[in-house]
């Protein structure tokens, strides 16, 4: 009964329009990312190397796909969160505001095995957003820009990864990008047993997103302590693996406080919605 | 009169409380395998609430309530597999056709349904050639036709519609009626049926519960409830003084209810009325015309007007 649930998740997620929102906007920003690169992408870069150019020469295909890749990871981490929300916030919550609620908890399968159909139906568009987005950041980059070494600029400095290296390093990052954002999808999905409206749990998480990074930002002794608590804090943690040498310690912990929030978040969210009255 | 004697519903002294309010105080029925069942209340009365209870939509406070002969908390699944449920809107995805929206909900029954048991049961509640078609141009009507189908997909035992004909026109209203009809006497189902309204439940059921301010008043069989020997019987009378002495002599003196300015209320059986009508006419009271309510009718209208 689980599977067939969770297939029925399937058809309502593939079904909605909303769910195509994400998948349109990401193509959209993506083209724009790889035709702004196509057309300045070298004063870009050269931007970013010149500091470095009177004591570094730079030779080869610097502008490539790879670099292309992680720039776009860059700078969509932060915005994908509300794409996924759209429709993870919506999973319980948009049930209750059409009314099925009622229909679907009337059948012979329990609201735990309903919650985790939900659950999984979301955590598997979650993926294909994500795959999307690196097929057309990473695919695409290379069949546009070609492939090369990747050049990183940190807080240390200029960190050269050998293209050789980076298949991983791409592989690894975008799975621990991928558990960042299942975190999104089980906060907002745990909201979502909260709520009646759609809305409301979609706006909750991007407020809770916008409040953690203000205060993850801040350098105040006292929120300090916090900090490393903080999921979006673990949100970047992706970034880790195109260090070198690789920060293994900081990776399992940013890993293992993800892990943390999520099982914490599904343990609220199926206590709520076995405990919910149905009054919609 | 019930059909059978195997319950098939037993709740028992139900009560729910949200915070301060209490929705659901006393309610207590039974339901006979069989059985069409009227689950009658005014608006507001707490039907909706015990229904949801008895879906598990909504924890009780305390009190029984056994389906089938179980427990419904420690029998959830076994129970809802042996249901087929509308309640209150018949509320389906919109963006999904109606054949799809069906499909959907079969999935999730316990049992095994066919493409062509879907087709047949669409084509049973008359929505025969819009199948395909979005929920979303549907009317009411339609969409409560579809949810008797999705209640019919797994051939359940009980079948629970609450205010099945809320919103429906005179005409839309008379098929919801046919079609329990049909379920009642093609299929032999048993039916528990929600209304406010007292004529629809005497037209289909054949036991019922009226239900008040969160608690059950009476039960039994609707014909012996409505049809009962007593009725409430207002004879417009030019001497209601006279009118009072001729029923003291006839020593019926304790079945007047009420007395008004130009009525007498009488608490008496059917057979009574010519009675009463040939002593009033043969003592030269003049009798201007006689009105006979069946006294739960009366009870009811009172409730709904309150």
């Amino acid at each position: 009964m689980f599977w067939k649930s969770t297939y029925n998740e399937f058809v309502k997620i593939a079904a909605k329009p909303r769910s195509y929102i994400g998948i349109g906007a990401i193509t959209i920003i993506i083209v724009i990312i790889l035709f702004a690169m196509k057309s300045d992408g070298l004063s870009f870069i050269s931007f970013v190397t010149a500091p470095f150019e009177q004591s570094l020469a730079f030779e080869g295909n610097i502008l490539n796909g790879n670099l292309i890749a992680f720039i776009i990871l860059q700078m969509l981490i932060i915005h994908v969160p509300l794409l996924i929300a759209l429709v993870t916030g919506d999973l319980v919550s948009g049930e209750g505001a059409m009314g099925t609620i009622r229909l679907l908890l009337t059948k012979p399968i329990s609201r735990t095995s309903i919650l985790f159909s939900k659950y999984l139906a979301g955590c598997a568009y979650t993926f294909v957003i994500l795959l999307w987005m690196a097929f057309l950041a990473l695919i695409v980059g290379k069949w546009i820009f070609g492939a090369g070494d990747l050049m990183v600029l940190n807080s240390d400095g200029l960190i050269v990864i050998q293209q050789k290296d980076l298949g991983w390093r791409f592989l690894c990052g975008f799975g621990v990008a991928y558990l960042s954002m299942v975190m999104i999808s089980t906060l907002s999905l745990t909201l979502s047993c909260f709520s009646e409206n759609s809305i409301g749990p979609i706006v909750t998480t991007m407020s809770i997103i916008l409040l953690f990074t203000i205060i993850g930002a801040l350098d105040v002794p006292s929120l300090n302590k916090i900090q490393p608590f903080l999921f979006t804090t673990h949100m970047v943690s992706w970034r880790n693996f195109f260090e070198d040498p690789l920060p293994t310690k900081k990776i399992i912990e940013s890993v293992s406080i993800l892990l943390i929030h999520i099982v914490g978040l599904l343990s609220i969210a199926v206590y709520k919605f076995n405990r919910k009255d149905i009054l919609s | 009169m019930q059909n059978s004697s195997e319950k098939i519903v037993e709740i028992k002294h139900l009560k729910k409380d949200f915070g301060k309010f209490h929705a659901v105080t006393d309610v207590s029925f039974d339901v006979y395998r069989g059985d069409v069942f009227g689950f009658l209340g005014p608006n507001g009365a707490g039907k909706s609430t015990t229904i949801r209870t008895m879906l598990s939509l909504i924890r009780p406070t305390s009190g029984d309530i056994k389906l089938f002969g179980k427990d419904l908390q420690s029998n959830r699944n076994y129970i809802l597999g042996k249901i087929g449920c509308i309640v209150e809107k018949p509320d389906f995805y919109k963006y999904l056709s109606a054949e799809k929206n069906i499909e959907l909900f079969a999935r999730l029954s316990g049992v095994n349904v066919t493409k062509s048991k879907i087709h047949e049961i669409i084509d049973f509640v008359g929505l025969k050639g819009r199948e395909k078609d979005k929920l979303s141009g549907f009317s009411h009507g339609m969409k409560q036709r579809l949810g008797i189908a999705q209640t019919l997909i797994h051939n359940p035992e009980l079948i629970i519609l609450d205010e099945p004909t809320t919103g429906l026109d005179p005409q839309g209203i008379i098929d919801i009626r046919n079609l329990i009809l049909q379920l009642k006497n093609e299929q032999n189902k048993t039916i528990l049926l929600s209304s406010h309204i007292l004529s629809e439940i005497e037209l289909i059921a054949n036991r019922m519960v009226i239900i008040n301010k969160g608690k059950s008043i009476v039960q039994g069989s609707v014909s012996e409830l409505l049809n009962a020997q007593e009725l409430i019987v207002s004879f417009s009378v030019d001497n209601i003084d006279k009118a009072k002495i001729l029923l003291e002599q006839a020593s019926m003196k304790e079945v007047i209810d009420k007395v008004e300015e130009t009525n007498i209320l009488l608490h008496i059986s059917q057979e009574k009325i010519p009675v009463v009508n040939k002593l009033f006419c043969d003592n030269d009271v003049n009798v201007f015309s006689i009105e006979a309510k069946r006294k739960l009718e009366d009870y009811f209208l009172k409730l709904i007007k309150a």
